[in-house]
């Protein structure tokens, strides 16, 4: 890691890869041990995420410059660091981690993370907290050099899966709702940790309900200071509707790819009313494609804000709409069902999957990382400056709201 | 969540830069700072009322004193040799300001037309006349034919073209004869034409019915070249139009955010109503993708690179987005909305007329529909 990293031209940037790559070459790795150790070893090149900074996995580059590291590595036969599992850690935990975390924190966390020997998944809503976050009940109490946290979250994607988690807990019920809270880096294999299952719309069991008893959380995997836990969530879930709703593809990479596969192939299946509602997606499709790299070119240099909301209310309603057009389109076909069987999949297992279980699977985009609902509360007074909704419970201690 | 990727379709798209350089923003201020001083609602108004001197004015002050006429003319033509990009933020400002001007006629449309492979040496002498703005021109075709109409647009003499945009404020137009071997484009000084003014639904931009005339003048584009010719011009005019529907929408959007924001009933200011907080969060949320799908077209125009997607994909959306954004205004200004007295009207006559010309939006997606093969 040199000081003169900082400023490098693409070019530049490239070049380093071609160094590394002679050095480290994919086609020599065969066991995982020795995949590992090249991913450490790319990571510690600063190749892992070129927008970190020095040090921690990155150059300080920009952002978008990213996807033609990754092209170059792939080509080259580059070990998978397990991105789809751990689209949260990296997606959400990474960020909040880099933006809050004390440098030991960061030592600790962030290069296992990159690599995927540690998965990720967030502990943030509860059954009494839904899109009223803020108002989480789960409760973590001081014991010496640790926290005893007590209470029950929903909707956990791949806790399963998981050895970490994001984990906003009360510290203060004295205090209105927004004060009380902190954030911490909860390890998923304490003995306090019961995960269960919850079964979904689709049949199968995606998400998780996750009890804490008595689970004890070291005081050094605290997040920034304690009464800060909902200015961190905060940061956490813009960088969310980032990753759910600005993901960078080529056309027709999304659900309009499918969609219009199926179209090319089933002619006999085409009807005026059909194609008219194609072409009218495939335009919004595009446009959400085109408006996503506009925004990842906005935040090359910046931080996600509110913006991230607005694409996700188009990727809800986009994949919505699209998904149930395409069972219109598959007639006969779309009234059948691949499998009811309970089940767990991994995350983000939407591949392969049949055209009924996308339709009812997409109905969580816009329910999922915030509903549409409030996004359009947040696009309307944080963008638009327009006034805040009414807030009974806004200056009331969190143990005096009824509930 | 990701979804099923899949192999994408033959069309490559472009890896642009959406947003805008320091030298746009530039030209956006000098332009924003001439027609916030000069393009005063009440004369913008006027029009409807025949009085179009407000045009008049402002459009020697853009071409020749800002110098937008020689946008697209390559430098060796005596022009500025910039690009689409920069054209597009002209229209943006010009959407925003509703102003009466034949910047996408003559300096856009007409133009590229004579711009064309195959364009003649009086095509060059021409243009090196458009971009001092010492002459103004406009292609004689109706204001609703878009790209994929050009192999239809041929004349004769005798034929009556109805509802031109330009051709008022021209002084040379272009008439694409319909001749053996193809479309041969002359110019012809308008002198030489009939052309009756019509009352239009946006007297913005107003229209004309232009008579053919025999053939004379000079040809500017030979047969061969003058349908590509033709489509190239409207394909431009289509793409430069989605930024104009940019500026009119934002023009919208922004005024009636402010006015939300200042009007009380029932003790509260509107806008902190969830109904109306919601309806506007929609349209910002649609008005900011068509500024990046209007930015795309202006810039794989500037590009050559992916032209064809890249245009009917802003045109088709952003057709339909002004239109909901004037509407919007209209409604959310409640009864001021409806009077002669406020501006909206004068940006719904605009977006209406302007979802309708240069291809609708369903003439857009059907030309998607052709591009990446999605048969009906």
């Amino acid at each position: 890691m040199t000081a003169t990293a900082t400023g490098l031209t693409l070019d530049q940037l490239l070049q380093r890869v071609d160094d590394f790559l002679a050095e480290h070459d994919p086609a020599s790795l065969t066991t995982d041990e020795e995949r590992m150790a090249w991913l450490r070893a790319r990571y510690d090149a600063g190749l892992a995420w070129v927008h970190f900074p020095e040090g921690r996995g990155g150059l300080g580059l920009p952002r978008s410059w990213q996807v033609e590291v990754d092209a170059k590595l792939t080509a080259a036969g580059a070990p998978d660091n397990r991105s789809r599992t751990n689209t949260i850690g990296l997606g959400m935990a990474a960020p909040t981690i880099l933006g809050f975390g004390t440098p030991e924190q960061l030592d600790r966390f962030l290069r296992p993370l990159w690599t995927g020997e540690e998965i990720w998944c967030q502990l943030f809503s509860e059954p009494g907290a839904g899109s009223d976050l803020a108002a989480a009940a789960t409760r973590a109490v001081k014991d010496g050099d640790e926290w005893v946290v007590n209470g029950q979250k929903v909707w956990t994607s791949g806790a399963h899966n998981a050895d970490w988690a994001i984990l906003v807990a009360r510290t203060d019920p004295d205090v209105p709702k927004h004060r009380g809270l902190s954030y911490f880096l909860c390890n998923m294999h304490d003995p306090g940790v019961d995960v269960r299952p919850l079964r979904q719309i689709t049949g199968e069991a995606e998400f998780n309900e996750v009890f804490l008893t008595d689970v004890r959380i070291p005081d050094a995997h605290r997040l920034g200071e304690v009464g800060e836990g909902w200015k961190i969530a905060t940061f956490t879930l813009n960088n969310e509707r980032v990753a759910i709703g600005g993901g960078s593809n080529p056309r027709e990479g999304a659900l309009i790819g499918t969609v219009a596969k199926t179209w090319r192939e089933h002619p006999e299946r085409r009807t005026p009313d059909l194609h008219q509602r194609l072409l009218k997606l495939w335009v919004d499709a595009e446009v959400m494609r085109i408006s996503g790299q506009r925004l990842r070119q906005k935040l090359a240099a910046g931080q996600p804000g509110p913006e991230g909301s607005a694409m996700k209310l188009s990727f809800a309603r986009i994949n919505q709409e699209l998904s149930g057009l395409e069972l219109e389109i598959l007639g006969e076909d779309g009234l059948r069902y691949g499998d009811w069987t309970m089940r767990r999949p991994g995350i983000g297992a939407m591949m392969g999957r049949d055209a009924g279980f996308r339709y009812l699977r997409l109905k969580g985009n816009s329910i999922e990382g915030g509903t549409s609902e409030i996004l359009r509360n947040v696009v309307a007074e944080r963008i638009l400056g327009l006034p805040g909704e009414h807030r009974v419970d806004k200056d009331v201690p969190w143990k005096d709201i009824p509930r | 969540m990701s979804t099923t990727p899949t192999t994408p379709t033959s069309t490559s798209t472009a890896d642009l830069d959406l947003l805008y350089t320091e030298l746009e923003d530039d030209l956006r201020s000098s332009v924003s700072a001439l027609l916030g001083a000069r393009c005063d609602e009440h004369r913008v108004k006027a029009a409807y009322d025949g009085d179009d001197s407000l045009g008049k004015e402002l459009w020697p002050a853009l071409a020749g004193e800002l110098g937008l006429a020689a946008l697209l003319v390559p430098e060796e033509q005596g022009g500025a040799g910039a690009s689409a990009r920069e054209a597009a933020v002209v229209c943006e400002e010009i959407g925003r300001h509703c102003a009466p001007v034949p910047f996408l006629t003559s300096a856009v449309v007409a133009t590229t037309a004579l711009l064309a492979d195959g364009a003649t040496e009086a095509a060059s002498a021409l243009l090196g006349e458009l971009a001092v703005g010492e002459r103004t021109a406009a292609l004689v075709a109706s204001f609703v034919a878009g790209p994929g109409d050009a192999d239809g647009l041929g004349v004769r003499p005798g034929d009556q073209v109805r509802s031109v945009a330009g051709a008022l404020e021209a002084d040379v137009l272009l008439v694409p004869y319909a001749v053996d071997g193809g479309v041969e484009l002359r110019a012809v000084p308008t002198d030489a034409v009939t052309v009756e003014p019509v009352v239009s639904l946006d007297m913005t931009r107003p229209l004309a019915d232009v008579t053919v005339p025999e053939p004379t003048g000079e040809v500017v584009v030979p047969a061969t070249a003058g349908v590509a010719a033709v489509r190239a011009a409207l394909t431009t005019g289509a793409a430069m139009l989605a930024s104009e529907q940019y500026g009119v929408a934002q023009w919208c959007l922004t005024t009636s955010l402010a006015y939300l924001k200042e009007r009380r009933q029932f003790g509260r200011v509107l806008g902190g109503f969830q109904a109306l907080k919601h309806r506007l969060a929609d349209l910002y949320n649609e008005v900011e993708s068509g500024a990046a799908a209007a930015r795309y077209a202006a810039a794989a125009v500037a590009a050559g690179e992916d032209v064809e997607v890249g245009t009917a994909v802003a045109a088709a959306y952003c057709g339909d987005m002004a239109v909901h954004a004037a509407e919007e205004a209209v409604q959310l200004h409640g009864g001021i909305g409806m009077t002669w007295e406020h501006a909206a009207h004068h940006y719904l006559k605009r977006a209406k007329a302007d979802q309708i010309g240069l291809g609708n939006p369903g003439a857009h997606r059907a030309a998607i529909a052709e591009l990446v093969d999605l048969p009906g």
